[in-house]
């Protein structure tokens, strides 16, 4: 039994689901009808599903986050940018007259080739350029709103063809929002590629260590460079469905600090920042506990403005207590007490 | 040993000079181009200080965080709430500007020793903690107002607009009017930390010992350093910048609002890149940064010259700058690794 427990305990997604957990009772507790879900209007409707449905473009990004952490020990910071540059380039594509300047699927194909070039000239100065990841992807946090703007040309541009809502909506006579299916598409397929092939142990292995699996006989740049690529298609898609949200292109605010939960999230999904093993569920699940945790805050009638400070203080206190150097200090401490207590039996 | 470090010197030194030539002749693209407008008075060379103060200032604290191969993303919001701050203070609860600056640095220098033990000794990723301050910060100006607060105090009114005259340059306005350029306290504000963090840094044990652990850790343990507590001072230190560069934010601003100084930490970081200072940790200088944040600087001041180019120009130049000195840096490390690999043979 105890045996089992421990298993439990130290099984890497523990943590992470307890985490959710806790935040999901707490929203039970403070409103049993929390997880109650019906059907409106021939849609799916309640707080879960809104909180899975807000956070699919943070799992998106999440899991291609995920892989640039894992293999180059570094963070791309350049996603919410990049989002926002592809999501222009198909705004900008389909036009905004009353019907689509050129096909939906080729306006998409086009943000997202957008967006992969952005991740593959990330992944060209990481990989490459053996430059810091974050330094690298500093240029694009920097140039991509200022190139996003100048293709709107500084304005919001708003699409007025109806069905473009239907990637951030539903799809007609689907119940679920189309973000969701989308974002399980992305789980599904990234966790089976990475699980079937033997992409997610040589990931791992050159985050380990880049030089040994080089010497291994893997292309440590070529790896690299593809995870890069690979965080620069998530932006992409993410981006689409943010866009498609609004039906309409933002430069400025779209994917805005979406860098920052994206990190979050492969943190609080256990994740080391440090690279090497990882686990693309845990940043799942550290992704929907972030919505959650905002959810629940607005529903306590937190502005929107002073939500960081909430959020500041959960993410502290779960990193800590995730920190190895703290347990040691726990135990450390737990020990001297059980010694001081033997000693005073033996008295 | 004494070559390599002589190559070494030689090789931080060169990037140094590229960060000044740079500077240098993006200024004279600039008196060039708009020689008709004044570029080339004096006033306008110091407005590059004026407005880049507390730039110049976060970048220098940003150095010394970098070259221990932490980073410190708070520090715009960190600026951001320290302007809000002050303008509570003192226009909400009447308190004396004296008081009301001391406490925000002692503010600063709090959320630093925090940020600072959690990086140093729960050794928590510092993206991750300073990612925590920065949304504490924000969250927390928030809080504190969500509307804008204009300072009307009259002690720090006339510490804000109180004209240092230098006396010594003259000039000529485009009427002919002699003219005695002027700086602001900010300025002096900047040059001082400017030039203490360089001695700090260049002459002093706790500036060798921060170079030493930014090199190598395990190294510096062995070498009887403690490597926990450098970097704890160095994240009061920056604490302290930040929080001193919020107050000269604000001798400009005069007054706080929610969305103050966000992303202000990236334009510190790409100074300090610029200025050559390597994110990796071991190598770099606040002079460096200085010229850093001054290139920024120069660059918006030729975009306002010019007229009709738009604002976030400036973002795509200096990502293209950054650009170019990363690519150089990359190229440069690659060259003296060869380097140091052949005087190992030899």
């Amino acid at each position: 039994m105890n045996e089992k427990l421990k298993k439990l305990t130290t099984h890497r997604l523990f943590w992470p689901l307890v985490c959710l957990a806790l935040v999901l009772l707490f929203n039970f507790i403070k409103s049993p009808s929390f997880f109650k879900i019906s059907i409106n209007n021939g849609v799916l409707y309640g707080y879960l599903i809104d909180i899975l449905n807000r956070s699919s473009e943070l799992i998106v990004l999440a899991v291609g986050m995920t892989l640039c952490v894992a293999s180059s020990a570094g963070t791309d910071i350049s996603v919410g940018a990049i989002m926002a540059l592809s999501g222009a380039a198909t705004v900008y594509c389909l036009g905004t007259g009353d019907t689509y300047a050129i096909p939906w699927i080729l306006a998409i194909l086009i943000g997202l080739v957008v967006s992969v070039l952005c991740g593959m000239w990330n992944g060209f100065l990481v990989a490459k350029m053996k430059i810091q990841p974050m330094v690298a992807t500093l240029i694009l946090f920097t140039a991509g709103r200022g190139m996003a703007q100048l293709i709107t040309g500084g304005n919001i541009l708003y699409i007025k063809e109806p069905s473009f809502k239907y990637l951030g909506g539903f799809l007609p006579h689907i119940p679920i929002p189309t973000p969701i299916l989308v974002a399980i598409v992305v789980v599904v397929l990234s966790t089976l590629f990475l699980n079937k092939t033997a992409t997610k142990l040589y990931v791992e292995s050159v985050g380990i260590n880049p030089k040994a699996s080089r010497l291994f006989g893997l292309n440590s740049t070529r790896i690299i460079f593809i995870t890069y690529a690979a965080c620069g298609l998530c932006a992409g898609i993410a981006g689409m469905i943010a866009t498609s949200r609004i039906a309409s292109i933002d430069a400025n605010n779209v994917g805005n600090l979406m860098e920052l939960d994206a990190i979050l999230a492969v943190a609080l999904g256990g994740n080391s920042l440090g690279g090497g093993k990882f686990s693309v569920a845990g940043s799942v699940i550290g992704a929907v506990t972030i919505q959650a945790l905002s959810t629940t805050l607005y529903a306590m009638s937190v502005t929107g403005d002073q939500l960081p400070l909430y959020k500041a203080i959960v993410v502290i206190v779960i990193v800590t207590l995730q920190s190895p150097e703290f347990k040691r200090y726990v135990n450390r401490w737990k020990a001297k007490r059980t010694v001081k207590a033997d000693g005073k039996k033996v008295a | 040993m004494a070559e390599k470090i002589k190559s070494k010197l030689r090789g931080n030194g060169f990037l140094l000079a590229v960060t000044i030539i740079l500077f240098l002749v993006l200024y004279f693209a600039g008196a060039v181009l708009y020689a008709d407008r004044n570029f080339t008075s004096p006033q306008v060379f110091l407005n590059l200080f004026i407005s880049n103060a507390g730039l110049i200032i976060a970048a220098v604290g940003m150095t010394f965080v970098l070259i221990t191969g932490g980073i410190d993303i708070s520090i715009g919001s960190v600026i951001g709430v320290v302007c809000m701050m002050l303008a509570w203070m003192m226009e909400i609860k009447h308190m004396s500007a004296v008081l009301a600056i001391v406490l925000v640095f002692v503010f600063g220098i709090v959320f630093g020793l925090v940020q600072g033990f959690l990086i140093s000794y729960l050794k928590i990723q510092p993206f991750i903690v300073t990612l925590g301050g920065m949304f504490f910060a924000r969250g927390l100006t928030a809080m504190i107002s969500s509307d804008m607060i204009s300072i009307q105090n009259e002690t720090f009114l006339n510490l804000a607009n109180h004209k240092i005259y230098l006396n010594f340059i003259t000039y000529y306005n485009n009427r002919g009017v002699e003219m005695h350029p002027y700086i602001y306290l900010s300025v002096v504000i900047a040059l001082v930390v400017v030039l203490i963090s360089w001695i700090i840094l260049r002459y002093t044990k706790f500036g060798r010992a921060v170079f030493a652990v930014g090199g190598n850790e395990q190294s510096a343990l062995l070498m009887g350093l403690n490597p926990k507590t450098t970097k704890l001072k160095v994240y009061i230190l920056n604490g302290f910048l930040a929080s001193l560069a919020g107050f000269v934010f604000c001798l400009n601003s005069c007054g706080g609002f929610v969305e103050q100084a966000r992303g202000f930490e990236m334009d510190a970081i790409a100074s300090a890149v610029i200025g050559g200072t390597l994110l990796t940790g071991g190598v770099g200088t606040v002079v460096g940064s200085l010229f850093g944040a001054l290139i920024k600087g120069i660059i918006e001041t030729i975009i306002t010259f010019q007229g009709t180019l738009s604002s976030w120009w400036t973002r795509i130049v200096i990502a293209a700058l950054l650009c170019f000195f990363v690519i150089l840096q990359s190229v440069f490390k690659t060259i003296r690794e060869k380097r140091l690999a052949q005087d190992d043979h030899h």
